[in-house]
């Protein structure tokens, strides 16, 4: 019997939300709790901002120019390779419940697996393997998904439908009547993507992915081996958690983050700064990517709309917090406390009021680039706990799960395992670690790559509808840890600005076996 | 509103091509995703995997040009054409051009994305059949 892995992600949820990571809103002690006995991450970036290419990277240990998922609405092809498939391969039990999105939502012909599971009334599909076998769909023996509300053709969506039909019309509308981001006011403050919802909270998505977990763990054999990804579709939009619970937060006396200046005059002022599509988003001349509201102007975003957003995904967080203890009691009754490893995380980050913004794009800031992670190792492992301040990756997430199953690392996976300690991380060389970005709908193509280091986080623009390819951003961590100060082309950061463009350039040009890149076929 | 094109290149005869695609009612054959369709005059309704309808007016078949031209008519859109081209390039060189027009822009993307794979399907079909 070896270690078994609960992978808990969740979705949209910045760094600072949890309290271990100096949030104060949401109250986490369970998350707390993994990070004290654990390994907890103080930069872990994401190889996207957005959903589709970083759930992919979580899966394949690749970065998105690498797996060919490269903007959201681009399947990962069903032949990419996959951890799934190895650790089936090394005989545990696979399971991905909740959100897997490593296909497109949006899919009238029910073209793919993760929309047609539910319909077909199965736990999974075969389908043609990596390493061309033919096995369970991404090598998971059990999928049973979600996504943010009703809608859609998932199971948690089907369940609703069928059970409780008239908690359908409670949830926020995601979309518009032209299938784009709802920019709809909801609330007291008028906030886009924000609602009260009168679902009660065991209907809601958190409770049902972690019922559904719980379900699926306690129909595993004690001496089973498993791999269970368990993925809360929460705190990302719509805000809008069981009316139930919204007391735990007052909006009204929550704080403005730190990084949104009261003052529209110095907001402007910080976004000037930046590469030019900040400012055309600001001001609503140009959108560039569909996860945000097509028709919200974030000049528009008022302070009393940055509390109420950052009030409901406070009390999404806690929601999530509570539905993870629940899970983990049923793994201590079931015997297995002192050998599973619990690794928690996110996607990607959420502006959350940061420079006058709400959702995601391609802005690498810390609010969508700096995630909270935690790698709590099974007690049989006699990992200690520590606290790595060194810049890691989600792409070293698939590396991470074969180590703990005792299986090396096939050649496509990119990253390396997390390092256990600070120690262990200047021995393994984590010194810096890339996010990507590429997209091109509707006519609007947008490129960008950036690097953090310990000192640095510096982005270059590729050539696209907005930028010349000669743009681009440089924060000095050490003196600007809200990077408000572009230092991108200043002289005294010359050789600083040519080390970091050095090795955005090593990583381009980086051997391995990239696959062709998918065809966008959804916005979403 | 979003115009978006796919095309192939196939090593079929036009002829071949067009064969696939000509009979409204043989979308189920080339289509992913379509599993049943009915059709009564201009009217065409497809069943699709998740068993949603979708209806359809059938605007042209065109032997002559090898055009096929067909509007989704379901409420969600506020306007939808497609259209395949089917062109001779040589005796067995074809060019397949699969066209959609519609509004709203993402529902056109969606349709598109769609498109892409069924002209897979009709050059894997084609060239099969040579």
């Amino acid at each position: 019997m070896g270690r078994k892995i609960l992978f808990i992600t969740t979705d949209q949820q910045r760094y600072d939300t949890i309290g271990v990571n100096g949030g104060t809103l949401s109250r986490t002690p369970v998350i707390d709790r993994l990070a004290s006995e654990g390994i907890r991450y103080e930069r872990c970036q994401p190889t996207s901002v957005v959903c589709m290419p970083s759930r992919a990277s979580m899966l394949t240990g690749q970065f998105p120019s690498m797996h060919g998922a490269w903007m959201n609405g681009v399947p990962l092809s069903v032949t990419a390779p996959s951890v799934a498939e190895n650790l089936h391969d090394a005989g545990y039990a696979t399971a991905l419940i909740g959100k897997a999105h490593f296909e497109p939502f949006m899919d009238p012909f029910g073209r793919f697996a993760e929309n047609a599971l539910a319909n077909l009334g199965v736990p999974t599909v075969e389908q043609e393997w990596y390493d061309g076998r033919r096995g369970v769909h991404r090598g998971f023996d059990y999928m049973e998904l979600a996504t943010h509300g009703p809608t859609g053709q998932l199971h948690y969506s089907k369940w609703l439908r069928e059970n409780h039909p008239e908690a359908v019309s409670d949830f926020y509308p995601v979309l518009d009547r032209e299938f784009n981001v709802n920019a709809a006011g909801g609330g007291d403050s008028g906030a886009p993507q924000l609602g009260y919802n009168k679902v009660p909270r065991e209907w809601y998505h958190t409770d049902w992915v972690a019922q559904r977990t719980i379900d699926w763990l306690s129909h595993q054999d004690p001496d089973q081996d498993w791999f269970c990804w368990m993925s809360f579709p929460d705190p990302h939009h719509p805000w809008d958690p069981p009316k139930s619970e919204v007391g735990r937060v007052p909006w009204r006396e929550v704080p403005l983050p730190v990084n949104y200046p009261e003052d529209a005059s110095l907001r402007e002022a910080l976004i000037d700064q930046k590469a030019r599509h900040w400012r055309a988003w600001y001001d609503g001349t140009l959108v560039s990517n569909f996860e945000a509201p097509a028709k919200w102007v974030p000049a528009t975003l008022s302070a009393d709309q940055v509390r109420e957003v950052n009030a409901l995904n406070a009390v999404e967080v806690e929601l999530i917090d509570e539905a993870i203890g629940r899970v983990l009691k049923v793994v201590d009754e079931k015997g297995w406390g002192e050998d599973v490893d619990v690794i928690f995380t996110t996607d990607h980050g959420e502006f959350q009021g940061d420079f006058g913004f709400l959702f995601k794009g391609p802005y690498h800031v810390d609010a969508l680039m700096r995630l909270p992670l935690i790698w709590r190792p099974s007690r049989s492992s006699d990992i200690a706990p520590s606290v790595v301040t060194a810049p890691v990756s989600l792409v070293s997430l698939a590396a991470t799960f074969l180590d703990v199953a005792g299986q090396k690392p096939p050649h496509w996976v990119e990253g390396e395992r997390l390092p256990l300690s600070d120690v262990d991380a200047e021995q393994r060389s984590f010194t810096s670690t890339i996010t990507e970005w590429d997209s091109s709908i509707f006519g609007v193509d947008v490129h960008v790559r950036s690097v953090l280091t310990r000192e640095f986080l510096y982005t270059e623009y590729g050539a696209g509808t907005l930028h010349e390819g000669t743009e681009g951003e440089l924060y000095d961590l050490n003196d600007d840890p809200l990077q408000r100060v572009n230092r991108f082309g200043e002289a005294s950061y010359a050789v600083a600005q040519a080390e970091l463009h050095e090795l955005l350039r090593d990583h381009e040009a980086r051997p391995g076996e990239r696959a062709v890149p998918g065809l966008l076929t959804s916005p979403v | 509103m979003a115009s978006l094109r796919h095309e192939l290149r196939i090593a079929a005869s036009a002829d071949a091509v067009w064969d696939i695609i000509k009979d409204p009612q043989s979308i189920p054959d080339w289509f992913p995703g379509v599993e049943s369709c009915s059709v009564e005059g201009t009217t065409r309704i497809l069943t699709t995997s998740n068993g949603m309808e979708i209806p359809e007016k059938i605007l042209a078949v065109d032997p002559k040009l090898r055009r096929f031209a067909y509007r989704i008519t379901a409420p969600l859109y506020t306007f939808h054409l497609g259209t395949i081209d089917v062109i001779a390039l040589g005796v067995n060189d074809t060019l397949c051009v699969y066209s959609t027009t519609a509004e709203p822009d993402a529902l056109a993307l969606i349709i598109a994305g769609a498109t892409a794979e069924a002209l897979a399907e009709i050059k894997r079909k084609a060239e099969m059949s040579k």
